[in-house]
Parts: structure tokens; C-alpha cells; sequence
């Protein structure tokens, strides 16, 4: 996909998502209450408005070949970029859809090791330090120090001692 | 004036506690790191930690931020000289003197010069703040919501006109920022809005960290690694000689550019004021500046210690500039200070002028400690530019994960929804795709900062005046702004009407 292909596929989607918004908005009021001044969907009913306006903006710059993004043959993402860029994304949301189920502590070392030692071809034993020493950190600030309990998922029992003697 | 300095005189009681002046170390050891690395500055560096600041109140975590914000401003000329690669936007201009000179093996000179022009930057802004700040925070307490709207209207203006992106997709993106803060209870009916799906986690809100963490955290990781892919994972690291002789023989040398460190400043402090300027269009300025006063102009771009001095120096100013509008009218001057902003809000104080009235020690504290925090900067900066050096050799593969793992835990923690770390992923995925295709964000993540002080402003405007938008011209301060808004808003469409009429002549 060019660069050019990809500008007009951002703006029809953003256009699109646009209008979702101006009809999610339109369930509050968006007109004049008396004595109570304009209704709760007027902001971002006019405000999705405006921003329908401006893909429509970026099409016609797009049909005028105006600016480099909208003439521009360039490959969007190429396939290199798109495995880097790509694996780590899918490694986060992986990650994240693991906090529910097995918590933040068995996620994160897996998160940690798949990055350092496969993605990073750094040694076993410098990836394990991480995956062990960090989580053990964050566990001292966010669950103790700061008190915001991280989710933890089948993994909560193994934790209610450690709650007992910090907590 | 007398008042002023007694004042500061509290405020420095304020910054020198043990505990907040522990916080100015720290915070400006984390910023010169943050900065140093290519990629990351200090908006990405307050975004992230932010988080970490709701274990001590609110002075020490806007200490804790605002040092943050200093020492990345000195620490992105590292990575400018080492590299050549800029450690932020604002250090661009860094390079374009900064390199020349460690490949000459001055490295050291350069450094050096970056260090002193970034703490006189930084001290000239601050005085200039102390003095400037009082009577502009008492001109405004006289606000209404009228005003405060023309405020934000000019904010969101001067990204259109001076921002300098493409026009429609700066709209886009404020717009987008605006609705986005609009997410979940009406605060003036109570009635849920914008409910997407049904998701009860849309109920609370979306919370501005979640978007200028997915923005600058996750966005810019993947920006980064893009990057990286794109250089081969090698670059050239220059060398750099340190020795006590060579620095002291750098500091006489760089004092004879004291014309162009003071210019700097001025300039950089001014620039920083205006919302969509900023730190790094103000070192630019600087440097074209610098160079046409200059002596002998054709050394600039070869390795002139003034090509360094300028950006440098600007770039600091600028960035104390910025808190100059956060302060006092609770509107920010850059993105990094529209997150500080909203750091205030989660900390339980109202931003606006009469923080000065309600909050004086918040405000002197915070604006001592930027004395303080520019005096570490430097010694730090000096002492430890071999660490820092160091820690550029780190691979990035060992620093992107941990990067990472703080914004995974850094967007849960202000909600503690799990709902909002999606959202994040989300907000950081696509906002790299807009971000390939020129979308400017930093608009988006001001605007999701500013839409909840906004909008009531111009519901209760609009109330006052019976739906009639007149309000906003015939009040003595709104007036003004207002017009200047919209010249501003005008400005992309007046620009080409010139251009036009210049050609025929």
C-alpha cells in the first residue's frame, strides 16, 4: 500500500468514525434548552461536524494531489518495518490481555523475556535479571508504596501474604 | 516587587525541604537520561512518569515533573552532538553546529557549551517568569467564563496559525482531542454521553493520561523503532575527551558568546509563551537569528560555539516560557505543560489564576525549584556526561521494553481500569499510523486536556448571554483575544491570498 492509498483510507475512516460520533452525540440534546443553555450533545455534536469538515478537507487535498503525504508512492509500512512494528504491538496486546487472566506479574516477565532475549538476542542471563528485578520494583511502588493493587487475575491468592506483611 | 521577592523567598523554604529537593535531583538526573536518548523528550518523559508522582503530593510532584522537564531540555543536546541524531525535536538545532564540532573531537566543547547555554537560558527565563507571572496571574483573576474560552480559543488558534501542519488535519486533530475529553457523564445534565458499545468502562471518562500516554509513550515507541529499523541499528558515537583542564578552557571560551546566549533566551522565553511555538521552533529561530548577527555567519554550520549556544539556550528559555500561560491563565504553552496541567487536575488543584491566591505554596515552591533544578541540571549534566555517554550505548532493545512496561502500569494507574489500558494500546497504535501520514497530535492531546475546562466555559458564556455569541467581543479582555484568535485562525487562509497578490505585483 503507497503512502498515497493509505492517506485516503485514514481520511475515509476518520470521516466515517466522524459521523458515528455526530450520531452518538445527536442522543443528548444538541439543540437550545431554555434557561439552561445549549444541550448536552451540542459540543461534540458540532465539534464531530467540524471534524467531518476537515476530512473532507484532506480528501480534496487528496483529489488535488496537494501536499507531499497525498502524492507521495512511497510504501506506507514496509514489510520490514511492519514485522519490527508489528510484533511488538501484538506482543503489548498480548500483554495486556493477559493482565485479566494471569495478572500483571506473569504477563510482564513474559512480555520482558519475549522482547529481550527474542527480539533483542540479548544473553539468558541479563533477561532474566529483568524479567525478575522488574517486576519485584514495580510490585514495591504500585501495589505497596502506592497503593494501586494491579491487576493480578488466577494469580491473587499467591499474593494475600505478601499483602499481609507490606500492606 | 518587595512582595514578589519575599514570596520566592518562601518558595525557595518550599523547594529546599529535604524530601522536594531530593525530587529536583532525581527528577533532573531522569529528565537528562530521558532527554539524552533519541526519540524521547520531555513531554514523553512527563507522560510516563507522571504515575509515579501520586506518591507524594502535589509541590513535590510538580517539582518532581518540572525537573524532569529541565534536565531533558539539557540532555537532548547529548544525543544532538554524540549522534547527530536529535534526542528531541527541541534539540534539533543542536546538531546542526553540535555535530561538526565532535567530528572535529570537540565533542566535549560542544557539550559543554550546550550545558552553560541551557543554564543561562534557564536562569534569564525563570527571573523573567518571577516577574512576569504575579501581575498577569492578578490580571486574570478578574476571568470570567467568557474569557477563559477566548484563552482556549487562541491556544487552539495558534496551532492553526502558526503551527505550520497541514491545516485540515490540525483541525482534525483538536477536534478529535476535544470530543474525546467529552467521553462519559455530561457534567452540567449528569446524562451519559458518548457511550461507545455500551462499555461501562466510557462511564468514567477517558482520562488525558491514556491518550498522551498512547501518544507519547506507545506511539512513540513504535515511531522509534521504525526509526531504528530504518538506520540499521548503527550509528556513529563520536568520541568525547573530559578532563578538568579541557572543561575550564571550554567555560572561558564559551562565556565570549554571551551576546547570543543572552538573544537566545530572550527570544526562546518569548517564543515559549505562545502555545503552539514552543521550545523547538523557538531554538530554530534562535539559531537563524544568532547566525545573521553574527560576525562571521559562514562558520555556522561548520562547528560556530554560537550555533551552539543559540538553540541551546532558547530551547531552555522556551521551555520555562511554556509554564508562563500554564500558571497563570491554566492554559498551557506545550504539550509538555498541557500534561502537567492535567497532573494538576489529578492532584485536586484547579488550574487558573487563582492558584497564586489559593496555592501560594504550591506556585513559589514550584517556581523556586526551577532555580534550583537549572543549577543541578548543570552540575549533573557536567559531572556525568561520561554516564550519560554510557548509557547511550545501552541497546535499545534492553531500554524499549522497560519503556514499555512503565506505560502498560502508567495506564492503569489513574483509573485502575483495565478498560483504559486498551484504549491506550489503541490510542498509541493508531495515533502512530496518523502520525506516518502528518497528523499532528500534540493538538489532540492539548485539546483532551483542555476540553473539560472548555466546554462548561462556553455552555456558561452562552447562558449568561442567552445563546448569543457576542459575549466573547464586547467583553473588555475576551474581546481582544478573541480577535486575535481569529486573525490567527485566518492567518492559513490570508497566506496563499498574499502570496498571490505579491506575484502580480
Amino acid at each position: 500500500m503507497t503512502v498515497r492509498i493509505a492517506e485516503l483510507a485514514m481520511a475515509i475512516l476518520m470521516g466515517v468514525f466522524s459521523l458515528y460520533l455526530m450520531y452518538k452525540s445527536a442522543e443528548l440534546p444538541i439543540g437550545w434548552i431554555p434557561d439552561e443553555g445549549p444541550g448536552g450533545g451540542a459540543w461534540p455534536f458540532w465539534l464531530s461536524v467540524l471534524m467531518l469538515l476537515s476530512c473532507i478537507g484532506v480528501l480534496v487535498n487528496w483529489v488535488r494531489r496537494k501536499g507531499p503525504v497525498a502524492v507521495s508512492e512511497e510504501t506506507y509500512i514496509e514489510k520490514g518495518v511492519l514485522v519490527d512494528v508489528g510484533l511488538v504491538a501484538l506482543a503489548l496486546i498480548i500483554t495486556v490481555g493477559l493482565f485479566k487472566f494471569v495478572g500483571v506479574y506473569v504477563a510482564l516477565p513474559l512480555f520482558l523475556i519475549f522482547y529481550m532475549r527474542f527480539l533483542g538476542n540479548h544473553s539468558w542471563k541479563l533477561t532474566i535479571f529483568f524479567a525478575i528485578a522488574i517486576p519485584i520494583v514495580t510490585f514495591f511502588f504500585f501495589d505497596i508504596a502506592l497503593r494501586i493493587i494491579l491487576p493480578k487475575g488466577i494469580t491473587e491468592p499467591l499474593f494475600y501474604p505478601l499483602y499481609k506483611m507490606f500492606l | 516587587m518587595v512582595e514578589i521577592l519575599e514570596l520566592l523567598v518562601t518558595g525557595f523554604a518550599v523547594a529546599f525541604q529535604p524530601q522536594n529537593l531530593m525530587l529536583v535531583i532525581v527528577g533532573c538526573t531522569v529528565g537528562l537520561f530521558i532527554g539524552a536518548m533519541p526519540g524521547l523528550g520531555s513531554v514523553n518523559g512527563v507522560a510516563i512518569l507522571l504515575p509515579l508522582t501520586f506518591l507524594v503530593p502535589p509541590t513535590g510532584a510538580v517539582i518532581f515533573l518540572a525537573a524532569i522537564y529541565y534536565g531533558a531540555m539539557y540532555g537532548g543536546a547529548i544525543s544532538s552532538v554524540m549522534l547527530g541524531i536529535p534526542g528531541a525535536s527541541t534539540a534539533v538545532a543542536t546538531t546542526f553546529d553540535g555535530r561538526p564540532l565532535a567530528k572535529q573531537g570537540l565533542a566535549d566543547k560542544a557539550l559543554t557549551a550546550a550545558a552553560v547555554a541551557s543554564f543561562v537560558g534557564g536562569t534569564i527565563s525563570v527571573v523573567l517568569f518571577t516577574f512576569f507571572a504575579p501581575p498577569l496571574a492578578h490580571v486574570a483573576l478578574v476571568f470570567g467564563a467568557p474569557e477563559e474560552f477566548a484563552l482556549m480559543m487562541l491556544a487552539f488558534a495558534t496551532f492553526i496559525g502558526l503551527g505550520g501542519d497541514d491545516l485540515y488535519k490540525t483541525v482534525f486533530s483538536i477536534c478529535i482531542g476535544l470530543v474525546l475529553s467529552a467521553v462519559g457523564l455530561d457534567i452540567i445534565s449528569g446524562e451519559p454521553r458518548l457511550i461507545f458499545g455500551n462499555i461501562t468502562g466510557f462511564l468514567h471518562g477517558i482520562n488525558f493520561l491514556v491518550l498522551a500516554i498512547g501518544i507519547y509513550g506507545i506511539g512513540e515507541m513504535l515511531w522509534t523503532i521504525e526509526e531504528h529499523r530504518k538506520a540499521g541499528g548503527q550509528s556513529m558515537m563520536s568520541k568525547a575527551t573530559v578532563t578538568v583542564k579541557r572543561t575550564i578552557g571550554n567555560l572561558k571560551e564559551i562565556t565570549r558568546t554571551w551576546k547570543t546566549l543572552l538573544m537566545g533566551s530572550t527570544l526562546g522565553y518569548f517564543v515559549g509563551i505562545l502555545p503552539a511555538a514552543g521550545a523547538t521552533p523557538g531554538s530554530l529561530m534562535a539559531y537563524g537569528v544568532a547566525k545573521q548577527i553574527s560576525k562571521n555567519p559562514e562558520k555556522f554550520g561548520k562547528g560556530a560555539l554560537d550555533g551552539v549556544a543559540a538553540p541551546e539556550s532558547a530551547n531552555n528559555a522556551a521551555s520555562t516560557g511554556s509554564m508562563l500561560p500554564m500558571l497563570t491563565l491554566g492554559i498551557p504553552g506545550s504539550p509538555t505543560t498541557a500534561i502537567l496541567l492535567g497532573g494538576m487536575v489529578i492532584w485536586g488543584l484547579e488550574p487558573g489564576p487563582r492558584l497564586f491566591v489559593d496555592h501560594q505554596d504550591f506556585v513559589w515552591g514550584l517556581i523556586a525549584s526551577l532555580y534550583a533544578a537549572n543549577l543541578f541540571a548543570v552540575i549533573i549534566n557536567i559531572a556525568f556526561i561520561p554516564l550519560i555517554i554510557w548509557v547511550l550505548k545501552l541497546p535499545f532493545t534492553i531500554l524499549a521494553p522497560l519503556i514499555f512496561v512503565l506505560c502498560l502500569i502508567g495506564g492503569y494507574a489513574p483509573t485502575q481500569d483495565l478498560h483504559d489500558v486498551w484504549l491506550m494500546l489503541l490510542f498509541g497504535i493508531v495515533g502512530y499510523l496518523m502520525r506516518k501520514l502528518d497528523y499532528p497530535l500534540a493538538p489532540a492531546v492539548l485539546a483532551i486536556v483542555l476540553g473539560p475546562l472548555a466546554e462548561p466555559a462556553l455552555r456558561q458564556s452562552l447562558l449568561i448571554s442567552g445563546g448569543k455569541f457576542d459575549i466573547f467581543f464586547t467583553r473588555p479582555y475576551s474581546g481582544p483575544i478573541m480577535v486575535t484568535a481569529i486573525i490567527l485562525l485566518l492567518l492559513p487562509a490570508i497566506k496563499p491570498l498574499v502570496r498571490r497578490l505579491r506575484k502580480r505585483g
